[in-house]
């Protein structure tokens, strides 16, 4: 019904990287907070990391093979520098991962709530209910994502370049030849590795794929239990299931390899540096121009310089999809809201008998054909509409425009004379409620759910607004009364008590203009006479458009308005219209026909 | 699943049901050895390689610098050999070392993936085998995470485990070559590295409990998100966006901090692992420096011991993921194994169905109940000729739905009987009732395929068949409409469809089959009533003009459903109480009129109330003119 377009989400997967940092810095600023001192903190902390190397080298070249043999008092005493130095290092570590992850997370905390916020106003959330779970995600997943990776790989990331970057200053100064040639030795791996990382991202963009396809294939026997079971397809489905599990076993194992076999390549070079600095020194030690010691610090000095490059394939691969994590919830944030609050600037209406004018109005999907075209009609306080229509025939394109959950493409929704959009939300909400076809409850109790609009109502007053609707002994029959769970989405309730409960939550808004979105599944009798009676004192002294599924709400309605193909083509009580030959006399004769015997 | 020598000798071992959950884990990783004893031993015969490879680096440097380094640069001369050999040595154990650490990585990827296929497998075999009841027991998202997240986290402590193993093989090592080297250097060893061990053990056991915090804060985010999103409509109609991000903030709140003592706690115990070794260098060189001085030890043993402390210090840390991955692979074991270890499944006997004719239904005596004591159907006794068309009729809650339930076997009775064709359905051989009895329910389920896949559900059918089948079910046209037609893919990458849509390919899915007996459950409650009325009666000239005779169950609230049946049996409070035709009822029974009359009921009450009003009126008018 929806055209696909409006379920469009802002993905900003053309945002590179540098814009991405822009645009999360400006939704999150806390990440950038006191970030010179989190970096001095971190560049002492890799600092600490050298000590070890240059003591090595200090020991060997001053202490053991120094002029008049083995000096233990100036061992002891760079021992105790050293180790002040280790301490140091320390205390900056802690300080570097506790700022990072204080930062990080409050960042991502208020990104969060701010993208959790902005879906409420997206159509899409509305409009598509099969993109909710990707809504999900990103407030969810997508953002956990990019925490988990700020806490590892980015911490990681920051030491690694500091130290990778250290290691080598400190290279450079006990000798340049030596330093030059652990370059060269890694510069095959630094050749690699852009290969190697678009390899292993390219193998795990693979691995979710699959993950997703089994995650389907593993939901058919729990979700489709009955029908499996009452078509006997066991085998087929199990093939199909074993298929998918063997699909990610395979691709799985497969990027697991990679990872193997790319982590392994900097060992390779690491022992490649070891060979040539051990023959480069020796060559170098005999003409004099190396100590001993400095030889064995820059074995120590490889391996620092090392480890980096050997986690680095796996770092900049997990980077890459919390980045992508990040635009995802960014985009959502930058994604534009259809229908904007005025806000402060929006008009306060006062409460009272409502008027309804819908003047020119056409409504398209972005991009789509017209769903609505030339609506003109105005609707008298204090009347109950009914609208009716075949599905598609733009009835509830009328009742979203007429709630403010859509604006129209053009013309306008006039409330009171006063274009609705120009109302503020705070107004306009209080004004004006919808009560969908099937009113959701939140997993808590009845009295909370009905007080979900105005969470200050007393029970006092939710008794009365169940005795205002008649539902008292309803209420009653509960076991614990307004206490009573209702369980998730309501479930412990039957279908037709829901909608008691989203009546009753109406009744509490007290709105001046009542839209229902009548429910077309059959409830018992007892409900459903129940569900009526307490319909006709919820609409009695308001406003009230019905868009009815059955025509004997039509029947008891003071006008109906007719939808065809987007238009309004027959207006009238149901006395006049029933009788006139047009579309309404065909969907009535239609249902009688369906009442009763065929 | 492939049987190894191992296993046709040795039981599988069993994880105790108590005990400490370092214990447990234990056990869980014996039933892994156990399962994949092969794979197992060549990852931690690679993982030995490396750890050996490791201390030979070392040692390889402490035999350097003693028998060329230092004799080269005292004497100011090396020769070609030394070089030679120095250069093969380490590049001899670099290559060793890489293709340890390769077959260490990709032997412990293979057990591990290859455990969780096995386990997702065995599980997903319980939830096809396991009858319907005890699906109803279980919670949707409970079953779909025992068999993703709860397999996932048993085995995530395999990728760690063959390293630790190793580890193990490279602390022995370098133990021995300590010693060998000289015994008090040795002995900072053997100081150094137990701390280090002790300190990731504490550092684990501290950190279980905040992460398992921070996880459980995850799961309450995504839950209110979920609901907050899923009731957007009246989120958005009430105004309680503001609210609602009040609502959300809560949780998200928490998590940040949980997330932050998680890294506090890291923070803290970072710099402890790392820096151990780090002073363990600097005690080496102190007392290395002693130990030349008296002539106990030469250069190169220093040198050696202080880069074994480097190279060890890091994979060390290995140990302490092994244990710390235990407690999250316990409770894995347990949620996996509470499906693994449930009982039940149906019986089959050997009997089929050999006619081709409409089916005789017959049902007798039959009791039925999900919860003992509580009864849903106590002694239903009815008949449905074959091809007669009979509709159940029956208040919200009457037992309607079990009903159908019974009469596909998805479920027993627990007395009395359900035949077809005067066989028990329990009797007959596995998936032969599927052949003659389709079931269309309340809600349509339709798998990730397209729409041809799910009508004929890899049926063989020809396109004529399906079309032919939706023509009936009113789908054609919308079908027709689609992209891709019959291959359009249903579900959550491809096209998406109203209730009513999916209504109607779960009604061609039955109808393709041309069964002998058609149950529909309120199966059109989703779609338009035009279009509803057109499906009825599609489907009564399909079945009265039926080249394919079919008996015809439908269970219905409106009367264009119920008109379209020769018979009506009336369930009410778990019993038939009454039977006959539609009009016969209307007359015989109170509730069914009540019932049935609902709608017009409330149609008439309207009416009077006008008539009244429009009397008071009068009255009034004659009032005010008298």
């Amino acid at each position: 019904m929806s055209a696909a377009e409006a379920t469009r989400l802002d993905h900003g997967d053309d945002a590179g990287g540098l814009a991405t940092l822009r645009q999360g810095l400006r939704v999150s600023p806390e990440l950038a907070q006191g970030w010179w001192i989190t970096a001095l903190l971190a560049l002492t902390m890799t600092a600490g990391r050298i000590v070890v190397p240059i003591a090595v080298q200090q020991t060997i070249d001053k202490g053991l093979t120094g002029a008049g043999g083995p000096d233990m008092s100036y061992v002891a005493w760079m021992c105790v520098v050293c180790a002040a130095g280790v301490l140091v290092t320390a205390g900056a570590s802690y300080l570097t991962t506790v700022r990072l992850a204080i930062n990080s997370e409050r960042g991502l905390a208020t990104m969060r709530i701010k993208a959790f916020r902005h879906v409420h106003d997206l159509p899409v959330l509305t409009q598509s209910t099969e993109r909710r779970g990707a809504l999900v995600s990103r407030v969810t997943s997508d953002v956990d994502t990019v925490s988990q990776f700020l806490q590892f790989g980015g911490f990681i990331f920051l030491v690694s370049i500091g130290q990778m970057l250290l290691a080598t200053v400190v290279m450079f100064f006990y000798s340049w030849q030596l330093a030059l040639v652990v370059l060269i030795c890694f510069v095959p791996l630094f050749a690699s590795l852009k290969y190697l990382q678009r390899l292993m991202s390219a193998a795990y963009g693979v691995v979710r794929a699959k993950v997703g396809e089994m995650l389907s294939a593993i939901a058919e026997p729990v979700v489709g239990a009955q029908v499996v079971r009452a078509y006997a397809i066991e085998q087929r489905t199990q093939q199909r299931i074993d298929g998918s599990i063997e699909d990610y076993r395979r691709t799985a194992t497969r990027a697991q390899a990679i990872t193997g076999i790319t982590f392994s390549i900097g060992g390779l070079a690491a022992g490649l540096a070891n060979a040539g600095v051990l023959t480069a020194g020796v060559l170098l030690g005999v003409d004099k121009q190396a100590t001993l010691g400095e030889i064995l610090a820059f074995m120590f000095l490889v391996a620092l310089f090392s480890d980096p490059v050997q986690i680095a394939t796996q770092v900049l691969t997990d980077a890459q999809s919390a980045f992508a994590g990040w635009r995802r919830v960014l985009g959502v944030i930058a994604t534009p809201a259809d229908v904007v609050d005025p806000g402060e600037s929006g008009v306060v209406q006062a409460r009272g008998p409502i008027s309804v004018e819908f003047s020119d109005v056409d409504f398209a999907y972005p991009e789509g054909d017209l769903v609505l075209r030339d609506v003109d009609v105005r609707l008298e306080p204090h009347r109950r509409v009914a609208v009716v229509g075949e599905t598609g025939s733009g009835k509830t394109t009328f009742a979203k425009l007429l709630t403010r959950l859509m604006d129209p493409t053009s013309g306008a929704v006039l409330l009171d004379g006063v274009d609705a959009r120009e109302i503020s939300f705070v107004s306009l909400r209080e004004r004006v409620v919808m009560v969908p076809q099937d009113g959701y409850l939140f997993d808590a109790s009845l009295a909370e759910n009905v007080r979900f609009g105005r969470p200050e109502v007393t029970d006092a007053q939710l008794l009365e607004a169940f005795e205002s609707l008649g539902l008292t002994d309803w209420l009653e029959s509960l076991p614990d009364g307004l206490d009573s769970p209702v369980g998730q989405r309501g479930e412990s309730l039957s279908a037709g008590e829901r909608q008691l409960v989203a009546l009753v939550r109406a009744n509490i808004a007290d709105p001046d203009l009542l839209v229902l979105d009548e429910a077309t599944s059959a409830v018992d009798p007892g409900t459903e006479v129940r569900v009526n009676a307490a319909l006709e004192r919820l609409m009695a002294g308001r406003t009230s458009v019905t868009i009815a599924h059955r025509l004997s709400t039509a029947e008891a309605a003071d006008e109906v308005l007719v939808f065809d193909n987007g238009e309004i083509v027959e207006r009238g009580p149901h006395d006049e219209l029933v009788g006139a030959g047009g579309v309404y006399t065909r969907l009535h004769d239609s249902w009688i026909a369906q009442r009763s015997e065929l | 699943m492939h049987l190894t020598v191992l296993e046709s000798v040795l039981p599988m071992p069993k994880v105790p049901d108590k005990g400490s959950v370092t214990r447990r884990g234990f056990a869980v990783l014996r039933v892994a050895v156990w399962e994949e004893p092969w794979v197992f031993a060549l990852s931690v015969l690679a993982s030995m390689v490396y750890g050996a490879m490791t201390v030979a680096d070392g040692w390889a440097l402490g035999w350097a610098t003693d028998h060329v380094i230092r004799p080269a640069l005292e004497r100011g001369d090396t020769t070609f050999g030394a070089v030679a050999s120095l250069i093969s040595l380490f590049l001899g154990i670099a290559v060793l070392r890489a293709i340890g650490v390769v077959g260490r990585r990709i032997g412990a990827g293979i057990m591990q993936f290859r455990l969780q296929a096995t386990y997702r497998r065995r599980v997903t075999r319980q939830y096809l085998k396991l009858p319907l009841e005890w699906h109803h027991q279980h919670p949707t998202g409970m079953l779909l995470s025992n068999a993703n997240a709860d397999v996932e986290s048993i085995w995530f402590v395999i990728a760690p485990l063959p390293m630790a193993i190793g580890v193990i093989a490279m602390l022995g090592f370098a133990t021995a070559a300590m010693f060998a080297a000289d015994v008090w250097l040795a002995v900072v060893g053997c100081l150094v590295f137990p701390l280090v061990f002790v300190a990731n053990v504490i550092f684990q056991r501290y950190l279980q409990p905040l992460a398992t915090r921070a996880q459980q804060l995850r799961a309450d985010v995504s839950e209110v998100a979920h609901e907050s999103f899923d009731g957007a409509l009246v989120v958005k109609t009430l105004g309680r966006e503001a609210a609602e991000t009040e609502r959300f903030r809560t949780p998200t709140y928490a998590l940040r901090d949980a997330n932050i003592a998680v890294n506090k706690a890291r923070g803290m115990f970072d710099p402890v692992i790392d820096g151990l070794p780090r002073l363990g260098v600097l005690a080496v060189l102190l007392v290395g420096v002693g130990r030349v001085r008296s002539g106990a030890a030469d250069a190169g043993d220093v040198v050696q011991v202080a880069f074994l402390f480097t190279l060890i210090g890091f994979p060390i840390r290995a140990l302490g993921w092994v244990l710390g991955e235990l407690p999250r692979s316990v409770v894995g074991w347990d949620r996996v194994q509470r499906v693994l270890t449930a009982e039940g499944g149906m019986e089959y006997g050997d009997q089929r169905l050999t006619s081709t004719e409409a089916a005789r239904l017959e049902v007798s005596g039959v009791r039925f109940g999900y919860l003992p004591n509580r009864d849903v159907l106590t002694g239903v006794d009815f008949t449905v000729e074959p091809g007669r068309t009979v509709a159940m009729v029956g208040p919200t809650g009457a037992g309607k739905s079990t009903m159908t339930t019974l009469l596909t076997r998805l479920v027993d009775p627990e007395e009395g009987a359900v035949k077809v064709d005067g066989v028990d359905l329990r009797s007959l051989a596995r998936d032969e009732l599927a052949g003659s009895v389709a079931l269309v329910a309340q809600t349509a389920f339709l798998f990730d395929d397209t729409i041809r896949g799910n009508i004929t559900l890899g049926g063989d059918y020809g396109d004529e068949d399906v079309w032919d089948a939706l023509r009936i079910a009113q789908g054609d046209g919308f079908v027709k409409s689609l992209p891709d037609g019959l291959d359009t893919k249903v579900g959550e990458r491809g096209t998406t469809l109203s209730g009513g849509q999916r209504q109607r390919i779960a009604l061609a899915r039955a109808l393709v089959r041309r069964p002998r007996l058609l149950i529909l459950d309120d199966a059109t409650s989703a779609v338009d009533p035009q279009v509803e009325a057109r499906i009825l009666a599609g489907l009564r000239s399909a079945v009265r003009d039926s080249q394919a005779a079919t008996t015809v169950l439908v269970i219905a609230y409106r009367k264009a459903t119920i008109s379209l049946a020769d018979e009506v049996l009336f369930l009410d409070e778990g019993r038939i109480t009454a039977q006959g035709t539609h009009l016969e009822l209307q007359q015989k029974s109170a509730a069914y009129r009540d019932l049935v009359d609902a709608y017009e009921k409330d149609a008439a009450r309207r009416q009077e109330e006008a008539e009244l009003a429009a009397e008071i009126d009068d009255l009034d008018a004659e009032g005010a003119s008298a």
